[in-house]
């Protein structure tokens, strides 16, 4: 080795330690993980509203499942975007997706009716194949995946709005909550989890109950446990799998990992199915809770899924990121949107606090990953 | 050589792109426990040539035969199935991931099954410091990203990776041009070894000295061309340097350099 010899390299070469290799500290190391700017921005926001919303019911066990189920919808995109930008691409169309997989539960149901299960599977096969066909003009024409999807964000937002129009006359589809009662697919898109040992936990005085004596919270909505699903789900296969791997090198340099043996295509274009994929959870959840859709639904919700992603420490150039980073993104955004309206804040700043503190941490993110560089 | 058909051969392969005509008619064998050096100039075509034996590219006319049958790779994962490894020029590396995951790249080691399959990270990260030990490189931490690396530490991963999963043919373009002398003269013996466990090996250089030692055959390549192969029993170490860069060129600078040095010396002895 030609190391040039440093003072505290005292031991010869052939001992144990590596005279190299400085001991890190813990948190030295934590510091190198993409998550770590967000999970210091949660804290951040956590302790803000802690202080600035206590005693307005924010933090009341049912006003903290009603942030967690913001942040949950957003989460669950959150996560298949944070895959996809690891992957190096993009998805514009998620929102529109959203409106259309609404749509294309609701009109089947209430104006053919269908079993809910069927339009269910049928809103999820659509899905895959815009996914397919989303990855598949990415990896064709090689044109950005920003420009391909942004034409897909119009393409479905135009779709669910046309076939509602042809078929019912109306842009909102109501009446769906009759179809779900007693359907084996509906079921794990609505209602809650748990809400036996939530009753437990008020009788035994654990949680608090409500004037007719039934517990404040009645049980986890079925979305939050979709998002933590998700999320231990996108983790396991970022962290360890080999296509997780795959997704790192598709999105750190896609030449190089197909000169390696990547199958870089099919790792893209099974991203793409699976933000679509999760955008119809989205819609599912969403369709179920209210019992209505609605073509409108969903707008916005690809760059608010990107924002999470983003506070989340991924980088915008692919091959960096992390989903749990994405679903602490997603917890920041539901506990700011939340928070404001606790406080009382006129909601309309919601949009300019959501714009800063996308640059705060993405100028955060950019300054810990020089950080984490050195520090390796 | 004793076997009777070569283990990897080309057979008036040409590859367009467009209409630059990257490699015109070439044709080459390689037999197993054989070193073939591809010699040429910038932009002669050896990289190319090689990125069609390793998948990157196809043929645009010609074929391929691997242990005497044709093959036809559709990515470059098809040829690393095949047994054929191949330290690309620009190494092939992701800076962002670590040289663990580098090393294992579409070829991840997995324990369990079903849901719970998953890779092997501890044996992975064995496997990495250990055959990277070999080369000479002491790997402090085989997390490290590979983007903080030096050069030659990098095209020493790129290597070790080659070396670790090349089952039948071993290719290397300019393996050894950022390394210092330690790591090239290991470099050196992993061809030989290489060779001596009977694969085939392509060896892409500029340094005659890297090439000499080590080749079994020379292949040249000009504007495209192939100008012949030559057996090392046919050919000099000067012949070699020769047909490399051009020797003349090489004398002439020789003399330029002599002049630049007396001149120096009449500067300083005025001085
Ligand atoms: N994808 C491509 N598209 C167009 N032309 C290409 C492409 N790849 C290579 N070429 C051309 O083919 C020729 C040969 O390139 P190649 O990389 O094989 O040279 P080389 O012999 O490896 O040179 P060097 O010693 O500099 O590495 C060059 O003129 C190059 O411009
Ligand atoms: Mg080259």
């Amino acid at each position: 080795m030609n190391s040039t010899p440093s003072p505290e390299a005292n031991n010869p070469a052939g001992g144990q330690q590596d005279e190299r290799l400085r001991k890190l500290p813990f948190w030295k190391r934590a510091l190198s993980r993409p998550e770590f700017g967000a999970l210091a921005g949660t804290i951040l926001v956590l302790a803000f509203f802690l202080v600035v919303a206590s005693g307005t019911g924010m933090f009341t066990p049912s006003g903290i499942v009603v942030f967690l189920e913001v942040a949950a919808q957003l989460g669950i995109i959150a996560t298949a975007a944070a895959l996809l930008m690891i992957g190096g691409e993009f998805d514009l169309s998620i929102g529109s997706m959203i409106g259309l997989a609404g749509v294309l539960i609701a009109i089947p149901v209430v104006q053919y009716g269908w079993p809910m299960w069927m339009a269910i599977l049928l809103a999820f096969s659509c899905a895959g194949l815009v996914g397919w066909a989303n990855g598949y003009l990415v990896n064709r024409t090689g044109l950005p995946s920003f420009i391909v999807t942004l034409a897909f964000l119009f393409i479905l937002r135009g779709l669910a709005i046309g076939i509602s129009r042809l078929l019912t006359g109306r842009t909102q589809i109501g009446g769906v909550q009759d179809h779900i009662p007693g359907d084996w697919l509906a079921s794990l898109f609505s209602g809650e989890v748990g809400t036996g040992l939530f009753n437990w936990m008020a009788s035994h005085g654990w949680i608090g109950t409500n004037f007719a004596g039934n517990p404040a919270v009645t049980g986890i909505p079925v979305s939050i446990v979709w998002w933590l699903g998700l999320t231990a789900l996108a983790t396991w296969i970022l962290l360890f799998t080999p296509y997780g791997n795959w997704i790192f090198a598709s999105g750190g340099d896609a030449n190089a990992a197909r000169n390696s043996g990547v199958p870089v295509r099919r790792v893209k274009v099974s991203l793409f199915m699976f933000t679509a994929l999760s955008a119809t959870v989205f819609a599912c959840l969403q369709v179920m809770d209210t019992g209505s859709a609605d073509t409108l639904r969903g707008m916005l919700k690809e760059l608010e899924a990107i924002i999470a992603v983003v506070i989340g420490g991924a980088l915008l150039t692919g091959g960096y990121g992390s989903a749990i980073g994405a679903a602490l993104g997603a917890l920041i955004f539901g506990m700011v949107q939340m928070g404001i309206f606790y406080t009382g804040v006129n909601t309309d700043w919601f949009k300019v606090f959501l714009g800063v503190m996308l640059l705060v941490a993405v100028l955060f993110n950019n300054f810990m990953r020089k950080k984490a560089l050195e520090a390796k | 050589m004793t076997e009777h058909k070569p283990m990897i051969e080309m057979c008036n392969v040409s590859k367009h792109f467009g209409s630059v005509i990257a490699l015109s008619d070439i044709s080459l064998k390689v037999h197993s426990g054989e070193v073939m050096c591809l010699l040429g100039d910038n932009g002669a075509g050896k990289s190319t040539l090689i990125k069609t034996l390793s998948g990157v590219h196809k043929p645009t006319h010609g074929e391929m035969l691997l242990d005497g049958k044709p093959v036809r790779f559709k990515s470059p994962a098809y040829a690393l199935d095949a047994g054929i490894a191949t330290v690309f020029q620009d190494l092939a590396m992701i800076p962002l991931m670590s040289i663990t995951r580098n090393f294992f790249m579409g070829r991840e080691p997995t324990v369990g099954w079903g849901p719970m399959k998953r890779i092997d990270w501890k044996y992975a990260d064995r496997i990495a410091k250990q055959e990277m030990a070999k080369i000479g490189i002491d790997v402090r931490d085989p997390g490290q990203a590979v983007g903080t690396l030096s050069g030659g530490e990098r095209q020493c991963v790129a290597i070790a990776r080659a070396v670790y999963f090349g089952a039948k043919v071993l290719i290397l373009d300019e393996p050894t041009s950022a390394l210092g002398v330690k790591q090239a003269s290991v470099v050196l013996r992993y061809i030989a070894k290489a060779r001596a466990d009977g694969l085939a090996v392509i060896f892409i250089t500029h340094n005659v000295h890297h090439a000499y030692p080590v080749a079994n055959a020379f292949t040249l390549l000009k504007r495209g061309g192939s100008l012949g192969s030559f057996r090392k029993e046919e050919i000099t170490r000067e012949e070699v340097l020769n047909m490399m860069a051009g020797g003349a060129e090489l004398e002439s600078l020789d003399a330029e350099l002599a002049e630049f040095q007396r001149s120096d010396q009449q500067q300083s002895q005025v001085a």
